[in-house]
């Protein structure tokens, strides 16, 4: 299946299709925000009114993703969240905790649904068609890539809005550097995966996608395949996996050009992907992406993005630090986990 | 009347409306302001908290907010009863 | 992509009874399970009849085999997906691909919202412990971990047609020969966000709900889980039993008309009951007994009723709301109707609408309001729409 078109708010200058990651953006400290653009551009005045951050951002990509694609009436309506709408969901519950559940308004209980964004961007596009709001961790993006994956292939669809958003709010950040997740150095975020440690940044960000049947001028880059596995026993139970992704693919190790993995600069993390680096992949170009988007859980969204933008322009930029371009850009492995739990393999080749 | 604009302005969001935008006799819901129910849910919550109204039946709803004026004509009388 | 999928196996916990033989009980005898809120310690207890699982925390982790302090969604989902694996008779779960996709609105929210107390006035308050499993995700971790399952887990939260979308992606993965085995479902515990949300929005009766009563005033929130056992034909034929039932029809459609409302024709609710008809290559008239989504809510019941007459017109099968037993179990509402529908089929019984006592004037059409036994019904549609316009619908039929 083909990636027709995309659309991605992130902590990076994402948003739009100038040159890929030109001017890269560093930020400092432990929490990367969006770089977010005017959305009235992208949303009824009448309707911005009512959404919270993360659902401008959804509804913004998304609707910039359709735009590329010149398409109006996707067959389906696919999102992943993790979290799912933080903030809604924090105002709701601090005014019933400080009210003592009395005189509560509706609009942040009504926004803080998890398929609020899906559903959001179905009614500016009067859409009527399939809607899925899939709500899995680390799996969130995967789970929604798969049912597209399938819409298409059962021949239900012939074009899937795709994406996944998440999104840091104050509390969700308090709560999770509390469970030990960040590293508190003010390390600039490029140098995130070049200086190990105990600790990571969050992330956060929206990438849509189109993804489409049939083959066409423009398309970007075909997704030919997704694998997800839960907790794996160890090393070597990661390394059948990626065997077996590859065998049912029909690709050799040989074949892959780049490796997009999912270090995070954590070294409790990380110590996978060194392993992988020295191991099975070692012949391999490999390259991370969280010192762009952060960590979160649906950030294999970005990478996947990231992929789908260098296959297009068949060369890597500088900011990934790949010291030497391979000399074919036609089939990229996305690698990626999350919390060493949730891990996923995406293959995205050259049309 | 003055103080309900800007009250509502702020409960519903209506960042680009200044209170001078909203006529005493204008249409709030559908055409007007074009606001919808769940505003309408957001004005009984409005009623409630800073003029301790209370309106039992949504139903009542589109003939209470029809204007800022019907609003403001609720509000007194019902104050009184309060008081 | 014709492969048919079979029921193996039904779990359910509820209002009305901790598994699916003593709901099945209650509703033959008209026991709802709708009453004064017990457990869940809300300022509106005495105003707003709710439909609670009638287990505390205590009780429910000991049924459950969690520890004690663990969301009562989590073990709401476990007691009914263990009972519903237990009941497919697979044995160990890891001779095939197996996957767990569940569903529920709000995650461990029962547990967040009191870390919130603390936590508010002073972000180093709360015990993390209490947020740990908050995620909707990590709900459905801990229910897939007691069954042992990991070759595929996910979770689908869509509001009230969550479960229902569950069942019939979890069917898709076993045509498409991604997974053999399939425990689909979802569970909701009672919560306050939840009941003060709903009650945010006018549209909770503070009587005992009225699903398709002319005078209906709302709906009753209630908590539970359901899930089904999906298996592929290859699996079917190993088991002792021979599965009666099969997941013949689905479809979602999105009702595309505001956040929250229903559009007054059906439309959502229209394109899905019509969508699952052609999938399942059905009539309208096959249908023997709908297992309406049935709220009790002013518009959900006239945008239902709009789109069933609009398809089903002239004929009408007989139907009725079992939110009228359970209350409204939103995540889990899918999965518990659809065991209550697939028990139809088997049993062969049409369940009553309790309460009904002014049909309503808009529809040609009016439930039914007593239990009906001794029905050879061949095909049931089961209703779940919800807000954000997601709208699904599943048809149950006999192998």
């Amino acid at each position: 299946m083909y990636i027709r078109a995309t659309g991605n708010i992130s902590p990076q200058e994402s948003f739009g299709h100038g040159p890929l990651l030109e001017t890269p953006v560093d930020h400092r400290g432990n929490r990367l925000n969006c770089i977010e653009p005017d959305y009235k551009e992208f949303i009824d005045v009448k309707l911005i009114r009512r959404m919270s951050r993360i659902i401008k951002m959804g509804v913004a990509a998304a609707s910039e993703c359709l735009r590329e694609a010149t398409l109006k009436n996707p067959d389906a309506i696919v999102t992943g969240t993790a979290y799912g709408c933080l903030e809604d969901t924090g105002i709701f519950l601090g005014r019933m905790v400080e009210q003592q559940e009395t005189l509560l308004a509706p609009t942040a209980f009504i926004q803080s649904t998890h398929n609020t964004i899906g559903a959001q961007i179905a009614l500016q596009l009067q859409c009527n068609n399939y809607n899925n709001a899939f709500v899995h961790r680390g799996f969130s993006f995967e789970s929604a890539l798969l049912d597209a994956m399938l819409l298409l292939k059962e021949g239900d669809a012939q074009h899937v809005l795709v994406g996944a958003i998440d999104e840091i709010t104050n509390a969700s950040h308090a709560i999770l550097t509390r469970m030990g997740l960040y590293r508190h150095d003010n390390t600039a975020s490029l140098h995130l995966l070049t200086t190990p440690q105990k600790g990571t940044v969050a992330g956060e960000g929206a990438a849509f996608f189109v993804l489409a049947n049939a083959a066409s001028a423009t398309d970007y880059a075909r997704l030919d395949a997704l694998h997800t596995f839960y907790k794996p026993a160890g090393k070597e139970a990661i390394e059948k996996e990626i065997g077996r992704f590859l065998l049912n693919t029909g690709v050799g190790l040989n074949d892959i050009d780049l490796i997009i993995d999912g270090r995070n600069g954590d070294a409790r993390h990380d110590a996978t992907f060194n392993e992988l680096e020295a191991g099975l992949f070692k012949d391999i170009p490999s390259a991370g992406f969280k010192h762009l988007c952060g960590e979160y859980p649906t950030a294999s969204a970005f990478a996947l993005w990231l992929a789908t933008r260098i296959i297009k322009d068949e060369q890597i930029p500088a900011v990934l630090n790949v010291a030497k371009q391979p000399a074919a850009l036609k089939k990229i492995l996305v690698y990626n986990n999350h919390l060493n739990s949730h891990h996923s393999l995406l293959l995205v080749s050259a049309c | 009347m003055a103080d309900l604009k800007v009250q509502i302005i702020e409960q519903l969001n209506l960042q680009d409306t200044k209170p001078e935008d909203i006529g005493d006799d204008q249409a709030l819901f559908v055409e007007g302001l074009g606001l919808d129910s769940i505003d309408a849910l957001e004005l009984i919550v409005l009623l409630q908290q800073k003029y301790q109204v209370k309106l039992a039946n949504a139903d009542d709803g589109p003939k209470v907010f029809r204007t800022v004026r019907t609003m403001a004509e609720y509000i007194t009388a019902h104050k009184a009863q309060n008081a | 992509m014709s492969a048919p999928v079979f029921i193996a196996g039904t779990g359910a916990i509820s209002a009305i009874g901790h598994s699916t033989a003593a709901c099945l009980a209650a509703l033959k005898n008209e026991a709802a399970g709708i009453g004064e809120m017990r457990y869940l310690d809300s300022v509106h207890r005495d105003e707003l009849p709710v439909a609670e699982v009638k287990l505390s925390n205590e009780e429910l982790s000991l049924l459950s085999g969690l520890a004690p302090g663990i969301s009562r969604t989590a073990e709401l989902g476990t007691i009914a997906a263990k009972e519903a694996l237990e009941n497919a008779g697979i044995g160990d779960v890891a001779q095939w691909r197996t996957g767990f996709i569940s569903a529920n609105s709000v995650g461990g929210m029962d547990k967040t919202e009191n870390f919130y107390k603390a936590f508010l006035p002073d972000p180093t308050k709360g015990r993390l412990r209490d947020v740990v499993n908050h995620e909707c995700g990590a709900v459905t971790e801990i229910v897939a971990d007691q069954l042992g399952i990991k070759d595929y887990i996910t979770t689908i939260s869509t509001a009230c047609s969550s479960s229902a979308n569950s069942i019939f992606f979890g069917a898709r993965l076993i045509r498409n020969n991604i997974l053999d085995v399939v425990v689909a479902g979802g569970a909701d515990a009672l919560t306050k966000f939840t009941l003060n949300g709903f009650n945010t929005l006018m549209i909770l009766d503070s009587e005992y709900c009225k699903p398709f009563d002319e005078n209906r005033k709302g709906l009753n929130l209630g908590e539970g889980a359901g899930y089904v056992v999906l298996v592929s034909e290859k699996v079917a034929a190993t088991l002792k039993e021979n599965p009666s039932v099969k997941l013949s029809g689905y479809c979602n459609a999105n009702d595309a008309y505001h956040q929250t409302a229903s559009s007054p024709d059906g439309t959502g609710s229209y394109l899905a009951m019509s969508g699952a008809l052609k999938r399942a290559g059905l009539q309208p008239a096959d249908i023997g007994y709908i297992n309406l989504h049935g709220t009790g809510t002013q518009n959900n019941d006239i945008a239902e009723g709009t789109a069933i007459k609009r398809l089903f017109d002239p004929r009408f099968p007989m139907m009725s709301s079992t939110k009228t037993f359970t209350g409204h179990t939103l995540g889990a509402c899918g999965g518990i109707e659809a065991v209550f529908s697939i028990m139809a089929l088997n049993n062969g019984i049409v369940y009553p609408n309790l309460r009904l006592e002014t049909p309503m004037a808009a529809l040609p059409f009016t439930p039914e309001t007593k239990l009906v036994t001794g029905v050879d019904i061949k095909h049931v549609l089961s209703n779940s729409f919800g807000f954000g316009g997601n709208c699904s619908s599943l048809i149950f039929s006999k192998v």
